[in-house]
Protein backbone atom coordinates (compact mmCIF):
# COMPACT_ATOMS: atom_id res chain seq x y z
CA UNK A 1 0.00 0.00 0.00
CA UNK A 2 2.89 2.12 0.78
CA UNK A 3 4.41 1.47 -2.30
CA UNK A 4 2.03 2.33 -4.12
CA UNK A 5 1.26 5.65 -2.61
CA UNK A 6 5.10 6.19 -3.58
CA UNK A 7 4.53 5.87 -7.12
CA UNK A 8 1.28 7.98 -7.37
CA UNK A 9 3.51 10.70 -5.67
CA UNK A 10 5.92 10.60 -8.45
CA UNK A 11 3.14 10.36 -10.77
CA UNK A 12 1.46 13.33 -9.36
CA UNK A 13 5.41 15.43 -10.29
CA UNK A 14 5.12 14.56 -13.58
CA UNK A 15 1.30 15.77 -13.99
CA UNK A 16 -0.62 18.11 -12.13
CA UNK A 17 -3.49 16.48 -13.77
CA UNK A 18 -3.14 13.24 -11.73
CA UNK A 19 -4.36 14.72 -8.49
CA UNK A 20 -7.53 14.82 -9.73
CA UNK A 21 -9.45 11.49 -11.28
CA UNK A 22 -8.79 10.29 -14.38
CA UNK A 23 -12.05 10.93 -15.84
CA UNK A 24 -12.02 14.45 -14.09
CA UNK A 25 -8.70 14.88 -16.19
CA UNK A 26 -10.33 13.68 -19.14
CA UNK A 27 -13.00 16.05 -19.25
CA UNK A 28 -11.07 18.99 -18.66
CA UNK A 29 -8.36 17.80 -21.43
CA UNK A 30 -12.18 17.93 -23.56
CA UNK A 31 -13.37 21.37 -22.54
CA UNK A 32 -9.61 22.70 -24.14
CA UNK A 33 -10.51 19.93 -27.15
CA UNK A 34 -6.84 18.39 -26.21
CA UNK A 35 -6.70 15.00 -26.62
CA UNK A 36 -3.02 14.53 -27.26
CA UNK A 37 -2.73 15.58 -23.31
CA UNK A 38 -4.49 11.74 -22.65
CA UNK A 39 -1.17 10.81 -23.74
CA UNK A 40 0.45 12.40 -20.45
CA UNK A 41 -2.11 10.75 -18.36
CA UNK A 42 -1.39 6.70 -19.15
CA UNK A 43 2.52 6.59 -18.36
CA UNK A 44 2.66 3.07 -20.77
CA UNK A 45 0.95 5.13 -24.18
CA UNK A 46 3.96 7.94 -23.10
CA UNK A 47 6.48 5.44 -23.13
CA UNK A 48 5.78 3.61 -25.92
CA UNK A 49 5.86 6.58 -28.35
CA UNK A 50 2.04 6.48 -28.92
CA UNK A 51 0.35 9.85 -30.21
CA UNK A 52 -3.37 10.55 -30.45
CA UNK A 53 -5.68 12.73 -33.16
CA UNK A 54 -8.99 13.45 -33.62
CA UNK A 55 -10.28 12.21 -37.29
CA UNK A 56 -14.39 13.01 -37.25
CA UNK A 57 -16.08 11.29 -34.34
CA UNK A 58 -12.97 8.50 -33.83
CA UNK A 59 -9.61 9.17 -31.75
CA UNK A 60 -6.97 7.51 -33.98
CA UNK A 61 -4.24 6.27 -32.43
CA UNK A 62 -0.28 6.43 -34.07
CA UNK A 63 2.76 4.28 -32.97
CA UNK A 64 5.61 5.64 -34.74
CA UNK A 65 8.33 3.49 -36.02
CA UNK A 66 11.43 2.96 -33.52
CA UNK A 67 13.93 0.32 -32.85
CA UNK A 68 12.94 -0.67 -29.84
CA UNK A 69 9.60 -1.86 -31.12
CA UNK A 70 10.67 -5.01 -32.75
CA UNK A 71 9.88 -8.23 -31.74
CA UNK A 72 11.10 -9.93 -34.82
CA UNK A 73 14.68 -9.04 -35.74
CA UNK A 74 15.00 -11.84 -39.01
CA UNK A 75 11.94 -10.00 -40.95
CA UNK A 76 12.45 -7.35 -39.39
CA UNK A 77 8.70 -6.96 -37.89
CA UNK A 78 7.50 -4.96 -34.85
CA UNK A 79 6.65 -6.71 -31.60
CA UNK A 80 3.14 -8.50 -32.11
CA UNK A 81 2.34 -7.79 -28.34
CA UNK A 82 3.27 -4.45 -28.64
CA UNK A 83 0.85 -4.50 -31.70
CA UNK A 84 -1.75 -5.81 -28.81
CA UNK A 85 -1.08 -3.25 -26.52
CA UNK A 86 -1.36 -0.16 -28.74
CA UNK A 87 -4.72 -1.46 -29.79
CA UNK A 88 -5.93 -1.58 -26.51
CA UNK A 89 -4.55 1.93 -25.48
CA UNK A 90 -6.34 3.08 -28.99
CA UNK A 91 -9.54 1.48 -27.67
CA UNK A 92 -8.94 2.71 -23.88
CA UNK A 93 -8.19 6.22 -25.49
CA UNK A 94 -11.57 6.44 -27.66
CA UNK A 95 -13.75 5.35 -24.98
CA UNK A 96 -12.41 7.97 -22.64
CA UNK A 97 -12.66 10.76 -25.45
CA UNK A 98 -15.66 9.67 -26.85
CA UNK A 99 -18.12 8.93 -24.56
CA UNK A 100 -19.36 10.45 -20.88
CA UNK A 101 -18.38 7.56 -18.57
CA UNK A 102 -18.83 6.91 -14.92
CA UNK A 103 -15.51 5.01 -14.44
CA UNK A 104 -12.82 4.37 -16.00
CA UNK A 105 -12.26 1.29 -18.11
CA UNK A 106 -10.91 -1.84 -17.58
CA UNK A 107 -9.63 -4.37 -19.85
CA UNK A 108 -11.85 -7.83 -19.28
CA UNK A 109 -10.35 -9.70 -22.20
CA UNK A 110 -8.72 -9.26 -25.52
CA UNK A 111 -8.73 -11.32 -27.99
CA UNK A 112 -5.95 -10.07 -31.14
CA UNK A 113 -6.25 -11.83 -34.86
CA UNK A 114 -2.76 -10.62 -36.78
CA UNK A 115 -2.80 -10.63 -40.56
CA UNK A 116 0.25 -9.43 -41.69
CA UNK A 117 3.67 -8.65 -39.98
CA UNK A 118 4.34 -5.13 -38.81
CA UNK A 119 6.43 -3.80 -40.33
CA UNK A 120 9.12 -1.15 -39.55
CA UNK A 121 6.87 2.07 -40.20
CA UNK A 122 3.91 3.95 -38.49
CA UNK A 123 1.11 1.94 -37.57
CA UNK A 124 -2.26 3.67 -36.98
CA UNK A 125 -5.21 1.41 -34.87
CA UNK A 126 -8.83 3.76 -34.18
CA UNK A 127 -11.68 1.41 -32.94
CA UNK A 128 -15.65 0.91 -33.70
CA UNK A 129 -17.76 0.67 -30.23
CA UNK A 130 -20.09 -2.32 -30.88
CA UNK A 131 -21.80 -2.02 -27.79
CA UNK A 132 -21.81 0.57 -24.78
CA UNK A 133 -23.34 -0.98 -22.27
CA UNK A 134 -24.20 0.26 -18.60
CA UNK A 135 -21.83 -1.97 -17.25
CA UNK A 136 -19.71 -3.12 -20.26
CA UNK A 137 -18.28 -2.08 -23.98
CA UNK A 138 -17.51 -4.47 -26.23
CA UNK A 139 -14.89 -3.08 -29.01
CA UNK A 140 -14.04 -3.84 -32.26
CA UNK A 141 -10.41 -2.96 -33.01
CA UNK A 142 -8.43 -2.32 -36.34
CA UNK A 143 -4.28 -1.38 -36.75
CA UNK A 144 -3.03 -0.60 -40.01
CA UNK A 145 0.24 0.99 -41.76
CA UNK A 146 0.49 2.38 -45.16
CA UNK A 147 -2.95 0.77 -46.58
CA UNK A 148 -6.12 1.07 -44.27
CA UNK A 149 -7.84 -1.55 -46.50
CA UNK A 150 -4.79 -3.79 -45.46
CA UNK A 151 -5.00 -4.39 -42.09
CA UNK A 152 -1.86 -5.36 -40.28
CA UNK A 153 -4.19 -7.22 -37.27
CA UNK A 154 -7.55 -6.70 -36.00
CA UNK A 155 -8.62 -6.93 -32.52
CA UNK A 156 -12.04 -7.12 -29.86
CA UNK A 157 -12.04 -6.19 -26.72
CA UNK A 158 -14.36 -6.10 -23.07
CA UNK A 159 -13.81 -3.13 -21.17
CA UNK A 160 -15.86 -2.79 -17.42
CA UNK A 161 -17.52 0.29 -17.09
CA UNK A 162 -18.77 -0.09 -13.65
CA UNK A 163 -17.37 -0.23 -10.32
CA UNK A 164 -16.31 -4.52 -9.87
CA UNK A 165 -18.16 -4.84 -6.64
CA UNK A 166 -20.81 -7.60 -5.49
CA UNK A 167 -24.09 -7.93 -7.64
CA UNK A 168 -26.51 -6.47 -5.29
CA UNK B 1 18.89 -29.62 -26.91
CA UNK B 2 18.02 -25.85 -26.79
CA UNK B 3 20.54 -24.14 -24.08
CA UNK B 4 18.99 -21.66 -21.50
CA UNK B 5 21.95 -19.45 -22.69
CA UNK B 6 20.25 -18.87 -26.23
CA UNK B 7 16.89 -19.14 -25.23
CA UNK B 8 17.72 -15.98 -22.90
CA UNK B 9 19.51 -14.25 -25.60
CA UNK B 10 16.31 -15.30 -28.01
CA UNK B 11 14.83 -13.36 -25.49
CA UNK B 12 16.55 -10.07 -25.77
CA UNK B 13 14.57 -8.96 -29.01
CA UNK B 14 14.81 -4.74 -28.63
CA UNK B 15 11.23 -4.55 -27.87
CA UNK B 16 11.93 -7.49 -24.77
CA UNK B 17 14.67 -5.60 -23.75
CA UNK B 18 12.89 -2.53 -23.67
CA UNK B 19 10.61 -4.47 -20.98
CA UNK B 20 13.33 -6.09 -19.52
CA UNK B 21 11.91 -9.39 -19.62
CA UNK B 22 14.06 -11.83 -18.13
CA UNK B 23 13.91 -15.98 -18.85
CA UNK B 24 13.71 -17.38 -15.66
CA UNK B 25 13.31 -21.46 -16.15
CA UNK B 26 12.98 -23.56 -19.11
CA UNK B 27 11.43 -26.95 -18.99
CA UNK B 28 10.96 -29.87 -22.05
CA UNK B 29 7.74 -27.95 -23.46
CA UNK B 30 7.64 -24.42 -21.48
CA UNK B 31 8.88 -21.60 -19.95
CA UNK B 32 8.94 -18.56 -17.13
CA UNK B 33 9.33 -15.23 -17.99
CA UNK B 34 9.56 -12.29 -15.83
CA UNK B 35 8.17 -8.76 -16.20
CA UNK B 36 9.76 -6.42 -13.36
CA UNK B 37 7.40 -3.43 -12.64
CA UNK B 38 8.48 -0.71 -13.77
CA UNK B 39 6.55 3.12 -13.96
CA UNK B 40 6.44 3.70 -17.19
CA UNK B 41 4.22 0.67 -17.57
CA UNK B 42 1.29 1.92 -16.01
CA UNK B 43 -1.93 2.28 -17.77
CA UNK B 44 -3.96 2.77 -14.47
CA UNK B 45 -2.41 6.14 -12.96
CA UNK B 46 -4.71 6.16 -10.39
CA UNK B 47 -4.03 2.99 -8.69
CA UNK B 48 -0.77 2.48 -10.79
CA UNK B 49 -1.66 -0.90 -12.12
CA UNK B 50 0.70 -1.96 -15.00
CA UNK B 51 -1.05 -1.77 -18.58
CA UNK B 52 -2.62 -4.43 -19.94
CA UNK B 53 -0.43 -4.23 -23.31
CA UNK B 54 2.38 -4.75 -21.19
CA UNK B 55 0.82 -8.10 -19.68
CA UNK B 56 -0.06 -9.13 -23.11
CA UNK B 57 3.56 -8.33 -24.24
CA UNK B 58 4.97 -10.80 -21.71
CA UNK B 59 2.55 -13.03 -22.70
CA UNK B 60 3.39 -13.36 -26.47
CA UNK B 61 7.37 -13.02 -25.74
CA UNK B 62 6.58 -16.41 -23.18
CA UNK B 63 4.38 -18.03 -26.21
CA UNK B 64 7.46 -17.50 -28.43
CA UNK B 65 10.23 -19.01 -26.33
CA UNK B 66 8.16 -22.03 -25.14
CA UNK B 67 7.68 -22.92 -28.75
CA UNK B 68 11.30 -22.82 -29.42
CA UNK B 69 11.89 -24.76 -26.40
CA UNK B 70 9.09 -27.38 -27.41
CA UNK B 71 10.64 -27.67 -30.91
CA UNK B 72 13.99 -28.30 -30.07
CA UNK B 73 15.19 -25.70 -32.32
CA UNK B 74 15.29 -21.80 -33.10
CA UNK B 75 12.91 -21.55 -36.15
CA UNK B 76 10.79 -18.37 -36.19
CA UNK B 77 7.09 -18.38 -35.70
CA UNK B 78 3.96 -16.08 -36.17
CA UNK B 79 1.33 -15.23 -34.07
CA UNK B 80 -1.90 -16.28 -35.40
CA UNK B 81 -4.08 -15.35 -32.91
CA UNK B 82 -3.77 -14.28 -28.87
CA UNK B 83 -6.66 -13.93 -26.42
CA UNK B 84 -5.92 -12.52 -23.06
CA UNK B 85 -8.33 -12.95 -20.20
CA UNK B 86 -7.64 -10.51 -17.29
CA UNK B 87 -9.10 -11.72 -14.07
CA UNK B 88 -7.63 -9.24 -11.26
CA UNK B 89 -5.02 -6.21 -11.67
CA UNK B 90 -1.81 -6.77 -11.01
CA UNK B 91 -0.87 -4.92 -7.86
CA UNK B 92 1.26 -1.87 -8.41
CA UNK B 93 5.30 -2.55 -7.77
CA UNK B 94 4.79 -6.49 -8.50
CA UNK B 95 6.72 -7.90 -10.98
CA UNK B 96 4.95 -9.96 -13.05
CA UNK B 97 5.64 -14.07 -14.27
CA UNK B 98 4.30 -15.49 -17.11
CA UNK B 99 4.71 -19.68 -17.20
CA UNK B 100 3.76 -20.57 -20.69
CA UNK B 101 3.22 -24.23 -22.02
CA UNK B 102 4.05 -25.07 -26.15
CA UNK B 103 1.14 -28.19 -25.53
CA UNK B 104 0.20 -29.45 -28.69
CA UNK B 105 2.83 -28.80 -31.76
CA UNK B 106 1.43 -29.84 -35.76
CA UNK B 107 3.45 -29.95 -38.65
CA UNK B 108 2.77 -25.72 -38.98
CA UNK B 109 0.85 -24.76 -36.29
CA UNK B 110 2.00 -24.37 -32.34
CA UNK B 111 -0.84 -24.18 -29.10
CA UNK B 112 0.73 -22.13 -26.38
CA UNK B 113 -1.17 -21.46 -22.99
CA UNK B 114 -0.18 -18.92 -20.60
CA UNK B 115 -0.49 -18.07 -16.70
CA UNK B 116 0.25 -15.18 -15.53
CA UNK B 117 0.49 -14.45 -11.66
CA UNK B 118 2.12 -11.93 -9.65
CA UNK B 119 3.18 -13.85 -6.18
CA UNK B 120 1.27 -16.66 -6.03
CA UNK B 121 0.60 -18.93 -9.89
CA UNK B 122 -2.41 -20.66 -8.43
CA UNK B 123 -3.29 -17.09 -8.13
CA UNK B 124 -3.46 -15.90 -11.56
CA UNK B 125 -3.99 -12.35 -12.92
CA UNK B 126 -4.73 -13.29 -16.33
CA UNK B 127 -4.89 -16.17 -18.36
CA UNK B 128 -3.68 -16.26 -22.66
CA UNK B 129 -4.10 -18.88 -25.01
CA UNK B 130 -2.58 -18.25 -28.42
CA UNK B 131 -1.92 -20.29 -31.86
CA UNK B 132 1.09 -19.37 -33.46
CA UNK B 133 2.24 -20.62 -37.41
CA UNK B 134 5.78 -22.15 -37.50
CA UNK B 135 8.01 -21.58 -40.02
CA UNK B 136 11.37 -22.94 -41.93
CA UNK B 137 13.33 -19.81 -41.34
CA UNK B 138 15.81 -19.47 -38.51
CA UNK B 139 15.95 -16.90 -35.07
CA UNK B 140 18.92 -15.01 -35.12
CA UNK B 141 21.27 -16.90 -32.25
CA UNK B 142 24.02 -14.76 -31.96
Amino acid sequence: MQQQQVHLCALMKSSPLINMTLLQSIQQLKDSNDYEGMIQLIPYAKSMGIETSLVGDKIVSTLPFMESNIGNPTLPALHGGLVAGFMENAALFHLLWCFELKKTPKVIDFSIDYLRPGLTETTYSHCDVIRLGRRVALCNIKAWQADSEKPIAIARGHFLLSANEPIG
Amino acid sequence: MVTNAHLEKINQTPHAKKLNLELLSSERTSVILKLPFNEELIGDPVNGYIHGGAITTLADTACGVAIFQAQNNYRAMATLDLRIDHMQPASSGSDVYANADCYHLTHTIAFVRVNLYTDDASKPIATATGSFMRSNEEFPVN
